[in-house]
C-alpha cells in the first residue's frame, strides 16, 4: 500500500476518572485507514470501540485524559488545542451516530441541519446552503427531498433520520467518516439499505471510512480491513477476508463461531461463557484468559500484538492457532441462536 | 393552525364566567356587612342602613344581585365604586399601566439576569462559577420582598439619596422620573423571580447538553458558543416559558407587599383597598381583570410553545 493513510491511531489510550479509581477503557490501540476503504472496529459493548471513535472525533468528556497518536491526513491532533480539532470536525472528520432517533435536533428542520456544516464550513449562503442540503438529501436517496427538507425530526421515520444524520456528515465530504453502529437501531431491510449508500458514497467520494459494529455479518460484507477490540485492547487486526477464512485469536474464532450462518447451520451456534472484565481492575495477563477455552499459565504475561502472517496481527502466546482448523469446537453450543454471543453484544 | 386557536380563544369565555361565580361567591363569605362600613358616622341608624342596601340591591336576593352585575360587565360596564364614586373600569384602566410598568420592569430583570445566569451555572456545572450563582439565587428566592424593599430605600435613598423612596410618576409625565421611582421595586419583585428562573434555566439546560443532538452540534464542528446557544437553549427554553408566563402573571395581578412599601398606586394597592373597604364592585373588577389577563397570558405562552416547539406547530 503506497498512498499515505487519511488517518493512523498510534497508541491510544484514553482514562476516565472515576470513584473507584481510574478506568482505561482504551489501551495502546493503533491502527490506520487509507482514502476509499472500510476499517471495521468490532467487539462486544464496552470493549472501547465508541470511546475509540469519540477520542478520534476529539469529543471525549471533560475530564477523560487521551494519550497516544492520532493523526489525520498527517497531521496529529492529541495535544492540540480545542480549536484545532472543532476546525477539523464536520469539514475532514465527520461522524454517524447510533440512534438516529435522538441525534437530531427536534427543534430544527432536517435541511436547516444539513446547511448549518455547509454555512459554517464553506461559507455559504443561507440558501445556497439549503440548496445543497436538498441535493445531500437527495443523493442519501431521501424521496421528494425538497418537501423532507423542510420538515422536522419527528416527522421522519428512523431510516430516513439516519440518512439524514449521514447527509449532515458527508455534505462537507468529509476525508474520514466514523460510523458509530449506524444501523443497531434499525430494521433489517434498512440496515441493508444504509450500509449499501454508505459504500456507494465511499466508492464516490473517496472517503475512508471507520465503521464500528458488534455485528459481523456486517463486517464481512462491508470492510477491507478488521479490528477485533477486546477489554480496550486490540485482540487481533486484519484483511476482512484473511479474518473469516483464519482468525487467529480465541475471542475472534468465539465471535465467529456465534454468528449464524446458512451453511454450517445451527450446529456451528456457539457461545463465549462468561463476562468482559471490570477496567478498572483487570486481568494481570491476557485480558481474554477467564473466557478462554485454550488459557495456560503463560496467558498470565500479557501477549503482545504481533504478526502471525503477512498484515495479520494477533495478541495471543496460542497464535498462529493451527493448521486449516476453523477451531468452533472448544466453545459449547448457544442455548438460543438469536441471541448469544456477538449478536447479542449491542 | 387557525382552528385550533379559534377553539383556543373559545374556551376562554366559560373559563371567565365560572371564574365570576367564584369570585362573587367567596366574596360572600368575606366578615363585615359593607353598608355598616359605607354609612360611617351614620351606621346607628336603620334607616340610613336600609337606604343604603336598597341603594345598592343589598337587599335582593345574590343570584339577582349577581345577574344585575354580570349583565352589566358583559357589556363592560364594571359598575360604581361604592366608596370613591367612580367606575371601577375607570379606575381599572387608571392603574393598568402602572401595573403593567413595574411588572415588565421586574420581568425584564428577572429575564435578564435569571436565564443568562441559568445558561453559564450550567455550562460551568459544579466548578465555582456554578456555586456562586446559585448561591445568589438562593439568596434572592428566599429573601422577603418586604426586607429586600426596606433594605434598597435605607441604602439608595436614605443613605446615599440616588432614588426617591417612594411615590410614582406615571411614564408619559417624565420618563427618567418614572424609571427612578419604579426601578427599585421592579428589582424586589425581579429579584426573586431571577432566582427561580435561572434555577428552571440551568436545569433545563443540563437536559438538553446531555441529549444526543448536542454531540451531533460537535460533531459538526461548531463552536462551543453556538452549541450551547443554539442548540441546547432553543430546547431548554420550552419549560422555562412556562414558568416565565406564570410569573408574569402573578406580576400583574399585583404586589400588595411591595406596593404598599413603595406606595405605588398600582392593582396590589387597588384591591387592597377595596377589599378593606368592603367595596365590592372594585374587587370583583380587579379580581375579573386579573383573571382575564392570567388567560390571555396562558394563550400566548402557549402561542410561544408552538414557535419554538415545532413538534406543536406540526402535529
Amino acid at each position: 500500500m503506497s498512498s499515505r493513510p487519511v488517518l493512523e491511531v498510534l497508541n491510544l489510550s484514553v482514562e476516565f476518572p472515576t470513584d473507584r479509581g481510574p478506568l482505561r477503557a482504551v489501551d495502546g490501540v493503533s491502527f490506520s485507514v487509507e482514502a476509499g476503504k472500510t476499517l471495521a472496529v468490532v467487539g462486544e459493548s464496552g470493549c472501547g470501540k465508541s470511546v475509540t471513535a469519540l477520542a478520534i472525533m476529539g469529543l471525549l468528556p471533560p475530564g477523560a485524559r487521551l494519550g497516544g497518536a492520532v493523526r489525520l491526513l498527517g497531521e496529529e491532533l492529541v495535544g492540540q488545542p480545542g480549536a484545532a480539532w472543532q476546525g477539523r470536525r464536520g469539514r475532514d472528520l465527520a461522524m454517524v451516530f447510533q440512534e438516529p432517533m435522538t441525534s437530531l435536533n427536534p427543534a430544527f428542520t432536517a435541511g436547516e441541519q444539513v446547511a448549518e456544516a455547509l454555512r459554517l464550513h464553506e461559507g455559504l449562503s443561507p440558501r445556497a446552503a439549503m440548496d445543497r442540503a436538498v441535493e445531500m438529501l437527495a443523493l442519501v436517496r431521501i424521496p421528494d427531498a425538497a418537501r423532507r427538507a423542510r420538515q422536522y425530526p419527528h416527522q421522519l421515520s428512523g431510516g430516513m433520520r439516519q440518512r439524514v444524520m449521514i447527509a449532515m456528515a458527508l455534505a462537507c465530504r468529509p476525508r474520514l467518516l466514523i460510523a458509530d453502529e449506524p444501523t443497531t437501531a434499525l430494521d433489517v431491510t434498512v440496515q441493508a439499505q444504509i450500509l449499501a449508500l454508505l459504500d456507494e458514497l465511499k466508492r464516490d467520494t473517496g472517503t475512508a471510512v471507520v465503521l464500528i459494529t458488534h455485528d459481523l455479518g456486517v463486517v464481512a460484507d462491508h470492510a477491507d480491513q478488521v479490528v477485533v477490540m477486546y477489554a480496550g485492547r486490540i485482540a487481533e487486526a486484519a484483511p476482512a477476508a484473511e479474518l473469516f477464512e483464519r482468525p487467529e485469536h480465541p475471542y475472534t474464532v468465539g465471535l465467529i463461531g456465534a454468528v449464524p450462518s446458512i451453511e454450517g447451520g445451527a450446529t456451528r451456534l456457539a457461545s463465549i461463557e462468561g463476562t468482559v472484565p471490570d477496567l478498572r481492575d483487570p486481568p494481570p495477563g491476557c485480558r481474554f484468559a477467564p473466557r478462554c477455552p485454550f488459557a495456560g499459565t503463560d496467558c498470565e504475561t500479557p501477549p503482545p500484538l504481533g504478526e502471525v502472517h503477512a498484515g495479520h496481527l494477533s495478541a495471543c502466546w496460542r497464535a498462529p492457532l493451527g493448521e486449516g482448523s476453523p477451531l468452533p469446537e472448544p466453545y459449547p453450543p448457544g442455548r438460543d441462536p438469536a441471541r448469544t454471543g456477538a449478536s447479542q453484544a449491542a | 393552525m387557525g382552528l385550533w386557536l379559534l377553539r383556543r380563544i373559545g374556551q376562554i369565555l366559560p373559563t371567565l364566567l365560572i371564574l365570576s361565580f367564584l369570585i362573587f361567591g367567596l366574596q360572600q363569605l368575606m366578615p363585615g356587612d359593607p353598608a355598616l362600613i359605607l354609612a360611617g358616622e351614620e351606621r346607628g341608624d336603620p334607616q340610613v342602613l336600609a337606604q343604603i342596601r336598597a341603594e345598592l340591591f343589598l337587599d335582593r336576593p345574590l343570584w339577582e344581585q349577581y345577574l344585575r352585575w354580570i349583565s352589566r360587565v358583559v357589556v363592560g360596564d364594571f359598575g360604581f365604586s361604592w366608596r370613591i364614586r367612580e367606575p371601577v373600569g375607570a379606575l381599572i384602566l387608571e392603574k393598568l399601566p402602572v401595573t403593567f410598568q413595574l411588572a415588565g420592569m421586574a420581568f425584564l430583570i428577572a429575564v435578564l439576569i435569571g436565564v443568562p445566569a441559568g445558561i453559564v451555572s450550567a455550562v460551568k456545572r459544579d466548578r465555582p462559577v456554578d456555586w456562586a450563582t446559585n448561591g445568589v439565587a438562593l439568596f434572592g428566592i428566599s429573601t422577603p420582598n418586604f426586607w429586600l424593599g426596606i433594605m434598597m430605600i435605607l441604602l439608595f435613598s436614605v443613605e446615599l439619596g440616588w432614588l426617591p423612596p417612594s411615590g410614582y410618576v406615571p411614564l408619559t409625565e417624565d420618563p427618567l422620573q418614572s424609571l427612578a421611582t419604579t426601578i427599585m421595586p421592579a428589582f424586589v419583585l425581579g429579584s426573586g423571580i431571577a432566582g427561580v428562573l435561572m434555577r428552571h434555566t440551568r436545569a433545563a439546560m443540563l437536559t438538553a447538553l446531555a441529549q444526543d443532538y448536542v454531540r451531533t452540534a460537535r460533531a459538526k464542528g461548531l463552536a462551543e458558543r453556538v452549541v450551547v446557544a443554539k442548540h441546547a437553549l432553543r430546547n431548554a427554553l420550552i419549560p422555562v416559558v412556562t414558568l416565565g408566563t406564570i410569573e408574569f402573571g402573578r406580576l400583574l395581578a399585583g404586589a400588595v407587599l411591595t406596593e404598599q412599601i413603595f406606595t405605588i398606586p398600582g392593582f396590589g394597592k387597588l384591591i387592597v383597598d377595596a377589599v378593606f373597604n368592603r367595596d365590592y364592585p372594585v374587587v370583583q373588577g380587579v379580581v375579573l381583570a386579573t383573571a382575564l389577563i392570567f388567560v390571555l397570558l396562558s394563550l400566548v405562552a402557549d402561542l410561544l410553545y408552538m414557535a419554538i416547539n415545532p413538534r406543536l406547530r406540526t402535529a
